[in-house]
């Protein structure tokens, strides 16, 4: 029989529905991959008893002829930047160590209602600000996967949601929650050869997670197929009077809806993003990709998104203006760590608590946010940015009139090595250069292993759709997943 | 307009006054702003706040309609335009008693534009004219917490009750030339913001507060740089800190020196304003829109009720005093000045019954009324009498059944007793006679009595008439109505 | 003024000053070295930003809403509070219901 951890989300349900084993023994199969897996560092804080309570709460509801909770018998990752009460909740920040929330977000409480259990805290860059996963205050997170005949270097995960990306990789959790401000789940999925969605801006309550940057943050789940990121995704989404952004729609059942009849549709294949330096094995994997979905039955047509190479300028404009504000409010008074040096007055001990607690990806992106909303900067920076994006996101209206979905790559690379960009935090934006346009425009998005790149590297592909149209784009990400027939997988070596 | 013609007398000349106001107001509402925790006044400190408020982390605003709509209710009476899409923004600053480290606040669009404020120019003087301040908008933002200073030696406290309290700053044109014309200024808007319901004005529990921007210069000539004298919470201080401010302006300007656009404090022990230094760097704002909130979009249905829910505003309330009822201009203004005054007025008026006219119940209420809250040191609201029972007694005297005189005696026992107006009367044999009998004997024994004034009367003395009256009331034991026993007199002296 | 005017007013040098100033708004301490370590490296970004100004926005309204909703308002309920001890859970320095924090003299 294969080991319970091979297990998808929709295995581990079916599964234990089926009566061939119980929640207990998942959760403790888990919870033994997770202890056993330390060097990946992917987990901040473990709770094996979090995730074997819900597993004996499901056992007990089976033995008492209940009907079983959409997610009974899977337990799953938590990105810890979602709030989660009496279980230290830190953004991967120094400045929020031993902060324990008395409080759980609304996507984590969803989660538990649906009848999951919590294997960890899963680690990730520190406030969502990086792109491998290197910026956390407690450590890198490594990937499960290496070079073929490239040595030994430990490669990054991808990031933000790093942590998330490893543990699924690595089988230490079946799926997990991330969050993606501008390609956060995205990217790190392509990087793991797992699948992420994004959905549409508002369909996830972000009440109880850190907040970024409020306009682009999005909760949602990452999980080995996509079957897998459907089921959690309808357990994730939903109305939430507590954040007025959310949007007051009800949840699609996208389970029962996924096909991967492409017929009918027309893909569009944005000219734009085919940028100057792109690897070939990306270029390779992209015309794959349009191959599988003209199999799939669907339309290839090519579309232009004209205003592409200024997302990523303004998404950097508008992304640290917003956290520059949301991060004010860790300053040692009402909750984290406080550092208050001798004879220290009120305004010394915020610049002090603060210097001390944020690390320097988060403080560059404070401080370029504090400039360009600076007197004398605010429209020249701020409002050019806002208009930018309103011209992206028309960009994408115009696109919509001529096709259904859009496919492009999800990141410009494979994994890279972690320390190789770390040095140059530009080279490090230009990661998200794929991503990031879909996160202006709070359109949904998804990333679905697409095959490996000469080096044994997973690459990802993307699906873009309309506002609200999950669906489609968890159909497209299906008709790929099929055609793709991806099943590498790390070998075990932590 | 009137000209102002205060003016600060310098060794240079005469100096003019501008001041503009920017009024915070305590919008009248149970929950929060952006979150459910409660806002009643004088909580044990930290128990109304909600984790919102505290800005834990992942917290996110939503805002109280309520709030909106009482700002909308303020904004229409003050004939201001409503913006129907306005958006919040972040006033990005570092202060122990604001958990966020932003004020979400309205600065580029406010949910209300350009209104007026009317105010006398001299409140006992009715005829002293009216000048139209300009408000120059209203928006809805976040109070702050409260810092205690004084109950540890090194360390400041921290509570956070007020922290998200829904205020209206209510920012006026630069449209102000003296201490008295901002005293009315901020008198009235109080009148209107009671009236209206949107805030209870109360400002010694800080629900009204001014910032007191004032400029001096020679007439004439452009505005002169202006300082912003923070949170002054009575009419008084208002008053004070422009009267001290615009002097030490003129002195720093005439000994050569200028004036630095700063925020100041007013110290009400002293009577004088003060730098505030602590708030020194922190002029740049950093005011981007809240990323936490979409643009405010209200509806025409939701103007119209807040429309069709005002109640008569103070102006058209005298305007219909005056015209309608009749009464001086004075008392008018003096009735329509709260709005518990005019409530209890209209409620004398409806209880009195139509035999009792306006003017009649006015003057009652402005001098027996008024005396009599005055000594007892009662509110209106806290009088021992209510309209009902005044009603009765105003009716008594319309009707003849108890001269005026002695309607104040029945009124003092009334007081004192809490008893009805009629059942006194009863209970004492108060009820007046207009029998012309009785009278005509009690003149004929009074004119007897007093041969000698008669005589005097009937050469020429006419006001010796007012003797007559006064011992004729006397020996009916002040029971005889006034009217008939004046009627009866003539006609026996001009026999 | 046109936006590209605007841009090119923006586009001027990050030097260690004007770190020094936004770290100080920002409330982090930052020493001379770091200072003059970060200011090239905000330059560089900043001057990769400035491709914005390329872009002609005169007609266009900066973006308000992701997707389009909009703001919902509650009741005027009282539902929250009485949480003191949740709120003071995880405060550094709490004492007699308070948050303490070193003496302001305002
Ligand atoms: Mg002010
Ligand atoms: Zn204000």
């Amino acid at each position: 029989m294969t080991e319970l951890t091979d297990l998808t989300v929709a295995g581990l349900r079916d599964g234990f529905r089926a009566g061939d084993f119980t929640a207990r023994e998942a959760a403790e199969a888990f919870n033994a991959a997770v202890a056993g897996a330390k060097t990946l560092n992917a987990f901040i804080v473990e709770t094996p008893d979090h995730a074997l309570a819900a597993a004996d709460a499901a056992d007990a509801a089976r033995e008492a002829g209940e009907a079983p909770k959409p997610l009974a018998g899977v337990p799953i990752g938590m990105k810890d930047l979602f709030a989660t009460k009496g279980v230290q909740t830190t953004a991967a920040s120094h400045i929020l160590e031993g902060f324990t929330p008395t409080y759980e977000s609304t996507v984590s409480q969803k989660l538990w209602d649906a009848g999951a259990g919590m294997l960890g805290k899963l680690n990730l860059d520190q406030f969502a600000m990086g792109s491998s996963n290197e910026t956390s205050a407690f450590g890198n997170v490594i990937s499960p996967w290496r070079r073929k005949d490239g040595g030994n270097a430990a490669l990054t995960p991808g990031g933000s949601s790093g942590g998330s990306a490893s543990a699924i990789a690595a089988r230490l959790c079946p799926a997990a929650t991330g969050t993606d401000t501008g390609g956060s789940i995205r990217q790190p999925a392509a990087f793991v050869g797992i699948s992420g969605i994004k959905p549409t801006y508002g369909r996830c309550s972000r009440w109880g997670t850190v907040a970024f940057a409020s306009s682009l943050d999005q909760a949602g789940p990452m999980a080995r197929d996509v079957r897998d990121c459907a089921i959690m995704l309808e357990a994730m989404s939903g109305f939430d009077a507590k954040d007025a952004t959310s949007l007051d729609l009800p949840v699609p059942a996208w389970e029962a809806g996924l096909s991967p009849d492409m017929k009918g549709k027309r893909i569009g294949i944005p000219k734009e993003y085919r940028v100057d330096g792109m690897p070939a094995e990306i270029e390779a994997l992209w015309s794959r990709g349009i191959e599988w979905m003209r199999d799939a039955g669907a339309e290839i047509v090519e579309v232009s998104l004209p205003h592409t190479k200024y997302a990523l300028p303004a998404y950097y404009i508008v992304a640290p203006a917003e956290a520059s504000s949301n991060l004010a409010r860790y300053d040692g008074v009402r909750f984290g760590q406080r550092e208050l040096p001798e004879g220290a007055n009120l305004q010394d001990m915020y610049a002090a608590t603060r210097a001390a607690g944020f690390g320097d990806e988060v403080k560059r992106r404070i401080l370029i946010g504090t400039y360009v909303l600076s007197a004398g900067f605010y429209d020249a920076y701020y409002t050019q940015a806002q208009k930018v994006r309103a011209l992206i996101a028309q960009d994408f209206e115009k696109a919509w009139e001529v096709c259904d979905l859009l496919l492009t790559p999800t990141a410009p690379s494979a994994a890279f090595a972690l320390g190789e960009k770390q040095a140059d935090p530009l080279a490090m934006y230009l990661n998200d250069v794929f991503t990031v346009p879909a996160s202006l425009a709070g359109l949904p998005a998804m990333s679905v292993p697409g095959g490996l790149d000469g080096d044994g590297l997973p690459l990802g592909l993307q699906v873009i759709g309309r506002p609200l149209d999950e669906q489609g784009v968890l159909n497209a990400g299906l008709a790929i997943e099929q055609r793709a027939g991806f099943t590498a997988r790390a070998d075990k070596w932590w | 307009m009137t000209e102002s013609t205060y003016r600060i007398h310098g060794a240079t000349g005469d100096w003019e006054v501008v001041i503009g106001l920017e009024v915070h107001a305590q919008v009248t509402s149970k929950a929060k702003l952006f979150s459910g925790a409660a806002t009643a006044f004088g909580a044990e400190p930290n128990t109304q706040v909600s984790l919102v408020d505290a800005a834990m982390p992942g917290m996110l605003p939503v805002p109280n309609r309520e709030c909106i709509r009482q700002a909308v209710r303020t904004g229409l009476a003050i004939d201001a335009a409503i913006n129907k899409w306005s958006r919040f923004d972040r006033k990005n600053y570092f202060y122990a008693d604001l958990p966020q480290g932003y004020q979400i606040s309205q600065l580029y669009h406010p949910l209300v534009g350009e209104g007026r404020i009317e105010i006398a120019l001299d409140d006992k003087n009715p005829d002293a004219g009216t000048k139209a301040i300009g408000v120059e908008r209203i928006h809805v933002e976040q109070d702050a917490g409260k810092l205690m200073h004084d109950q540890h030696p090194t360390r400041s406290y921290v509570d956070l009750n007020r922290s998200g309290v829904a205020l209206m700053e209510i920012v006026s044109k630069p449209d102000m030339r003296s201490p008295a014309e901002a005293g009315a200024y901020v008198r009235k808007l109080r009148t209107i913001l009671r009236y209206v319901g949107s805030c209870d004005g109360n400002m010694e529990e800080g629900s009204m507060r001014a910032d007191v921007n004032v400029s001096v210069r020679k007439p004439g000539e452009a505005f002169g740089t202006r300082t912003e004298t923070k949170n002054v919470n009575s009419v008084r201080f208002v008053m004070q800190t422009i009267e001290y401010e615009a002097q030490r302006q003129v002195d720093v300007l005439e000994s050569g020196g200028t004036i630095v656009q700063e925020t100041r404090l007013f110290d009400p022990d002293k009577g004088v304003t003060r730098s505030m230094r602590s708030k020194e760097d922190a002029h740049d704002y950093r005011y981007f829109p809240d990323p936490d909130l979409l643009p405010l979009e209200l509806d025409d249905a939701f103007l119209d009720e807040c429309r069709a829910s005002l109640p008569e505003l103070p102006d058209a309330k005298r305007a219909r005093y005056e015209g309608e009822l009749g009464l001086s201009p004075y008392n008018a203004a003096v009735l329509t000045a709260e709005a518990e005054t005019a409530r209890w007025f209209e409620a004398l008026l409806d209880a009195a019954g139509p035999t009792v006219t306006a003017k009649a119940a006015a003057n009652w209420v402005i001098s027996d009324l008024f005396g009599a809250l005055n000594r007892i040191g009662k509110d209106i609201e806290a009088s021992p009498v209510t309209p009902a029972q005044g009603g009765e007694l105003l009716r008594l005297i319309a009707d003849g059944t108890i001269s005026n005189t002695l309607g104040k005696q029945v009124f003092e026992i009334m007081l004192e007793t809490g008893e009805g107006a009629e059942a006194i009367v009863e209970a004492r044999g108060l009820r007046q006679t207009s029998d012309t009998g009785a009278i005509e004997a009690e003149i004929a024994k009074v004119l007897a009595a007093n041969a000698d004034k008669v005589a005097d009367y009937r050469g020429g003395k006419d006001k010796l008439f007012g003797f007559f009256v006064g011992q004729t009331m006397k020996a009916m034991a002040g029971k005889a109505n006034p009217g008939v026993v004046n009627d009866l007199l003539k006609k026996a002296l001009d026999q | 003024m046109g936006p590209d005017a605007d841009a090119s007013r923006a586009c001027m040098s990050v030097d260690t000053a004007t770190v020094k100033r936004i770290a100080g708004l920002a409330r982090i301490a930052i020493t001379d070295d770091e200072a003059a370590r970060i200011a090239p490296e905000l330059d560089n970004i900043m001057g990769w930003i400035e491709q914005l100004g390329e872009v002609d926005t005169a007609a266009v309204a900066p973006m308000t809403a992701v997707i389009p909703n909009t703001l919902r308002l509650r009741d005027d309920v009282v539902t929250d509070g009485g949480v003191r001890e949740a709120v003071l859970a995880n405060a550094p320095q709490a004492e007699h219901g308070f948050f303490a924090v070193p003496k302001v003299i305002e």
